[in-house]
């Protein structure tokens, strides 16, 4: 029983910690299955992140902040779309600029309007997402397995995180089932044949930043209003980078991102909670291991030793029209 | 038949991408209600203002020089390399197993050997991702970025681990011997007569920046490598053709580039802090490729674009003092925004521009 | 007034499309030149010329591709404009592109709802494109698997597929660019019976094609392009392939070439039976053997396409294949480390790409940064171990580039700056000073002026009569008839024949490079 319960706490953490990696993923697939690298998912969410505590702080409103953050996001986001939609810029450069961009103008914005060397102040009340208690989480808590699991891991997340997973069978319906994600997936793989189908290249891929845009603003929002309660200087450490590895992980596929961002967030999980694992007492598996293997993993898949992953044909070029 | 004359190529586009960041970056500081012109007074003055300030700035400008041309070097290549930060940091170890292994009686002896040391592990960290991308066809960018995630995490096992100083609760090596010290500008200088600050970093690996400066400088324009370099870069079927193997300008170009990351050990952990500390790249390998940009890839670009950038964070540090309502973030800012003008929006100044000189030409025919 | 005059005339029926004085040019060079055309309805019309004869570009600006400068566009006797491709296919108008326009992960049922979806959920589509595509099938043996992915599809299956296309979005007007450039014999058959079905349907057909045969096959009536200008349409039953090869080539002023008869010596190249499957698994050259002596040009006439570009590669080391080529009796290397365009220049191969701008120049390099290309590692061109001897070269540069009179005669211009008459030169200048035993020519004067053309006809002549054996690949047939000693023509990776210049006549040259042997006294 007590490794069970050792297991719940386990797991309900990885979700916690996993509900970024998850929108933010999300968010890469929607911009790279239209053909646009972005490595700016970092900067994104963090200047969501700000955004979002700051205006949750100032109107003590969460949902205010949500606002606001996908706001933020969504203007880097253009500027990321100006570049290399408008003006066939380098993506990988554009996005490069974008995380900078985040990295300094959170903290200068931060500490003229607050003074705490970029932190936010402290978030408190509804200025927070708070957990939320499902309907009979508590009568259902001694039910042998199910229980705990229903009350412990299901029920008692907030808001955010039961949005950021229905997205993951929203998003598929979108890609796999509507005449957009059909143009989407297309214009990602094949820009000719999007335009020779009388369809605007150019529209189809602003539309998908657009909502690149949004995804990271509630993946930066969660962060600093529902994972942790104010903004602190970069806060995200890396987290955007940990989604595009889970994205390549991922096959640029929504279900199999959920299940990458699991992976993924159980590592952190596991990361944080068992620093070194002993295995059976014969060697440690140092904590720095455990940190680091999505980025490994991510490598090996890369490489072609385990699977291939076949990125969209189209990603990271801008399209001119041509015989 | 050309578009633009050369000057406006090297010179006037880049020099508008500057204005155009510069523009934005004072917007940004009157956005938070400080005046842009104090600003840039206070950055200038604190950069290069006293010598103190100035060796600072040349310091941070080593470290620049170094990885711009890291960048560079890739580029020319067309391979983006952003794993400048990793690389330099794994060539921190480096430098401490050389600089730990014997106790070196003079820091001349020593040099030679930390420099390999740091090109060494530099370039290891590079010719991973680079034998993939040659062989594999796994994109360079991504494997680059993890691999700077990875070498984070053996960098924080081996300084918590063996390579850790018992005597204290910080993930550092112990100090390296004390006569293995490289030479500061102050040594250097006050034996010429010639005072400087004492407390300044600056040390002789600004000179070795240089050197390499100049070293990449031959490489890329005066050599069969550099040529061949240049010749893939700009096109992979001609190489094809002229029979320049892909498999191997990949490796090597990465290997280069990596070494150079490396050197910016030699600076910081040798030259400076004179023990391994974890974070001690600082962002670095990725000021690179601001400066790698603006300087468009040629040494002497990087070289000015390194001291701007010098400029610009040592100048952060003392706006913190003159205005504590900007933080020297705002560095960051200007950084991007310069990335962002000079890489990523260049056409938005490039076309008008050659469509003027189209126009002036036009109008004298 | 135009519709009056069709009123007028109540017995024909507006014709399904009508060209009047279309024009487009991209920058200096005009690739339509007032291009009127008119095609009936219910017909299959071809369109015929050489490579750059602006076929492809005409058929652009009607699917909506690109704009025409100037010039009229009818459909079925209204005037319309058409900005994009969406007003194409408004108009009834599908295109089958040379380069498919598929999305190679899709379904072919994706594939052919893409942008003509019936609202936002794809499902009601998907299921009426389903029904729509069976009853396609069955009208016009048109049979392709709907849940099939692109990719696993053989090429004739995925030209079925932008046919099923252009039909399912209703066109009654389809334009179809060098269709059976990608198929198989059988699979043109194929896709003839499909057209004439579609044209028993009533669909008007455009054929754009360089293949005499298909011409004399399927269409009704054909226009003749060269040169960007139309050179004349008439009915196919009053026309022959030899007067059509006649139009097509154009009795151009003939840029004959002074030159002695030649005086082959011993053999230097040896190939044989040599064979190239490309990545895509296709057989490019199936079985090629030919000699080239010293001092004697071996020109290998040829639609584009037909794998003598793969024999460049092989022969110039950039390309692996299966055979046997002796240089001089010694076997050269056709896979492995041994070939590379290195190994071949040091065995004294020189070539003269047929695509300079991608291939024999580095765009952005100087003038005297190209002279050295690939043979920069050079002894004459270092300076020492380490650097190379870049004030030498710029001066050797300055040599041939007065020798080759490349203009403007400045080494630190960039290549891209120069005319391509100028920038072959500047190739032929690097490749022909090797001394070579052995030069490979490919296309020497495409985009190249005329006044350049003669210099360096008389340079490849120049170079045979210092006893140099030449291989010339080319799709000019004037250029190969006036400079080859003999003339090997290939169609679909095979040498379809060999014939001498004073034996033979164009006629005869284009019939065999349609693929057609029984040509009187064959081979």
């Amino acid at each position: 029983m007590e490794g069970f319960l050792q297991l719940i706490l386990t797991l309900d953490m990885s979700i916690r910690l996993s509900v970024v990696l998850l929108l933010a993923c999300l968010a890469g697939l929607f911009s790279e299955r239209a053909g646009i690298v972005d490595i700016g998912l970092e900067g994104k969410m963090l200047i969501a992140a700000f955004f979002a505590a700051a205006v949750s702080f100032e109107t003590g409103s969460a949902w205010m902040g949500v606002l606001a953050a996908m706001a933020a996001s969504l203007a880097f986001s253009m500027i990321h779309a100006i570049a290399s939609i408008t003006y066939r810029g380098n993506q990988l450069i554009s996005g490069v600029a974008v995380n900078f961009l985040a990295s300094g103008l959170t903290v200068v914005i931060g500490n003229a309007w607050y003074r705490k060397g970029g932190q936010t102040p402290t978030l408190a009340g509804d200025a927070r997402f708070r957990e939320i208690t499902l309907p009979f989480a508590d009568a259902l808590r001694d039910v042998p397995v199910l229980g705990p699991i229903y009350s412990d891991l299901i029920s008692g997340q907030n808001a955010l995180v039961y949005i950021a997973f229905a997205i993951v069978p929203l998003s598929w319906w979108i890609l796999y089932r509507t005449r957009f994600g059909l143009r989407l997936r297309a214009v990602g793989e094949n820009p000719a044949s999007v335009d020779t189908a009388g369809i605007s290249v150019v529209r189809m891929r602003y539309s998908a930043l657009v909502i690149t845009g949004i995804l990271c603003g509630l993946a930066g929002a969660y962060l600093s209003t529902a994972q942790a309660a104010g903004f602190g200087r970069e806060m995200t450490a890396g987290r955007g980078y940990i989604a595009l590895a889970a994205l390549i992980f991922a096959k640029w596929r929504p279900w199999y991102a959920l299940g990458a961002t699991l992976l993924f967030g159980l590592l952190e999980a596991i990361s944080n909670l068992y620093p070194n694992i002993d295995v059976f007492g014969i060697f440690t598996i140092p904590v720095q291991f455990t940190q680091a293997l999505p980025y490994i993993l991510t490598v090996v898949i890369l490489a072609g030793f385990i699977g291939k992953a076949i990125p969209p044909k189209a990603g990271g070029e801008p399209y001119v029209k041509e015989e | 038949m050309e578009r633009m004359p050369k000057w406006a190529d090297v010179f006037l586009v880049p020099f508008i991408n500057l204005v155009l960041a510069f523009l934005v970056s004072g917007l940004v500081v009157l956005a938070i209600g400080e005046n842009p012109l104090d600003a840039i007074y206070y950055m200038v003055k604190g950069a290069v203002g006293t010598t103190s300030g100035l060796g600072y700035t040349l310091y941070y400008a080593t470290n620049y020089i170094f990885t711009g041309l890291a960048v560079a070097v890739a580029f020319q290549a067309r391979l983006f390399n952003i794993g400048g930060e990793g690389q330099a940091a794994i060539a921190g170890i480096g430098v401490a197993l050389v600089m730990l292994a014997f106790d070196w009686p003079a820091w001349w002896l020593a040099l030679p050997f930390a420099i390999a040391g740091a090109a060494a592990f530099g370039a290891a960290w590079a010719f991973i991702p680079a034998w993939l991308q040659a062989k594999r066809g796994s994109h360079i960018v991504i494997t680059t970025i993890m691999f700077n995630f990875i070498g984070a995490a053996l960098m924080g096992y081996l300084l918590n681990g063996v390579l850790k100083n018992p005597n204290t609760q910080n993930a550092e090596t112990v100090a390296f011997p004390k006569a293995a010290a490289l030479p500061t500008a102050y040594d250097i200088l006050a034996p010429l007569g010639i005072p400087f600050s004492k407390s300044a970093p600056l040390n002789i690996s600004f000179i070795l920046a240089l050197i390499c400066a100049w070293l990449v400088w031959l490489l890329i324009w005066r050599t069969r490598l550099g040529y061949q370099i240049r010749a893939f870069g700009q096109s992979e079927s001609a190489a094809r053709y002229a029979g320049i193997s892909a498999v191997r300008v990949t490796i090597i170009a990465m290997l280069i580039s990596g070494g150079l990351a490396g050197l910016l050990a030699i600076n910081v952990v040798m030259g400076e802090q004179e023990r391994l500390i974890k974070e001690f790249v600082e962002g670095a390998g990725f000021v690179g490729i601001a400066v790698a940009l603006m300087g468009r890839s040629h040494p002497f670009g990087i070289v000015l674009a390194a001291l701007l950038f010098g400029m610009l964070t040592q100048g952060g540090f003392e706006l913190l003092w003159e205005m504590p309502g900007i933080s020297k973030e705002m560095v960051l800012v200007i950084q991007a925004l310069i990335i962002l003008f000079t890489g990523a929006l260049d056409n938005m100044v490039r076309v008008p521009v050659e469509r003027m000189f189209l126009w002036l030409g036009k109008g004298r025919a | 007034m135009g519709s009056e005059t069709e009123q007028g005339r109540q017995e024909t029926a507006a014709p399904a499309i009508e060209l009047r004085g279309i024009s487009k040019a991209f920058g200096p060079v005009q690739a339509n030149k007032d291009i009127s055309i008119s095609v009936a309805k219910g017909t299959i019309h071809g369109i015929i010329g050489e490579n750059g004869a602006g076929k492809s570009t005409l058929m652009s600006i009607l699917y909506g591709f690109y704009r025409a400068d100037s010039g009229e566009i009818y459909i079925n006797g209204k005037k319309t404009e058409i900005h994009d491709s969406q007003d194409a296919i408004a108009a009834g108008i599908g295109m089958v592109f040379q380069h498919f326009k598929l999305v190679e992960n899709f379904t072919v049922l994706e594939n052919v709802i893409l942008g003509a979806e019936d609202g936002p959920m794809l499902r009601p589509s998907l299921a009426k494109a389903r029904r729509t595509l069976r009853e396609l099938a069955t009208e016009y043996e048109l049979n392709v698997d709907p849940d099939a992915v692109i990719e696993d599809l053989s090429v004739g299956h995925q030209q079925r597929v932008e046919i099923l296309k252009a039909l399912y979005r209703q066109a009654d007007i389809l334009i179809l660019d060098e269709p059976t450039g990608v198929l198989t014999p059988a699979e043109a058959d194929h896709l003839f019976r499909i057209l004439r079905n579609l044209k028993a349907q009533g669909k008007t057909i455009l054929l754009i094609t360089h293949k005499l045969r298909e011409i004399m096959e399927i269409t009704d009536t054909v226009s003749v392009m060269r040169q960007g200008e139309m050179k004349g349409t008439v009915r196919t039953s009053e026309t022959s392939p030899e007067d059509l090869a006649e139009r097509m080539v154009g009795r151009k002023v003939l840029l004959r070439v002074d030159k002695k008869p030649a005086t082959p010596g011993e053999t230097v190249l040896e190939v044989e039976n040599l064979r190239v499957v490309d990545n895509a698994g296709v057989e490019r050259l199936r079985g090629i053997s030919l000699q080239v002596r010293a001092g004697e040009i071996l020109g290998i006439a040829g639609v584009a396409g037909n794998g003598q570009s793969e024999l460049l590669e092989v022969l110039g080391g950039f390309r692996e294949a299966s055979g046997t080529v002796r240089l001089k009796g010694q076997e050269l290397a056709l896979s492995g480390r041994h070939a590379d365009g290195q190994s071949r220049r040091a065995r004294g191969i020189a070539h003269v790409p047929e695509d300079r701008q991608s291939e024999g120049l580095i765009m952005e390099f100087a003038a005297w940064e190209n002279i050295v290309f690939g043979y920069h590692h050079d002894p004459q061109y270092q300076k020492n171990r380490l650097l190379m001897d870049n004030a030498g070269i710029r001066k050797i540069a300055a040599g041939k580039m007065e020798r080759f009179d490349v203009r403007p005669r400045d080494v630190n211009l960039r290549a891209k700056s120069f005319s391509g008459g100028n920038q072959q030169k500047l190739v032929l200048a690097r490749e022909m000073e090797r001394n070579p035993d052995l030069l490979l020519v490919g296309q020497p004067t495409r985009g190249v002026d005329i006044g350049a053309i003669e210099f360096i006809h008389q340079n490849i002549i120049k170079l045979r009569d210092q006893g140099k054996a030449i291989l010339l690949v080319s799709v000019e047939l004037d250029e190969i008839m006036s400079l080859s000693d003999r003339i090997a023509v290939m169609f679909d990776g095979r040498i379809m024949g060999e014939r001498r210049p004073e034996e033979t006549d164009e006629r005869e040259l284009g019939l065999l490079m349609a693929g057609v042997t029984n040509t009187g006294e064959a081979a």
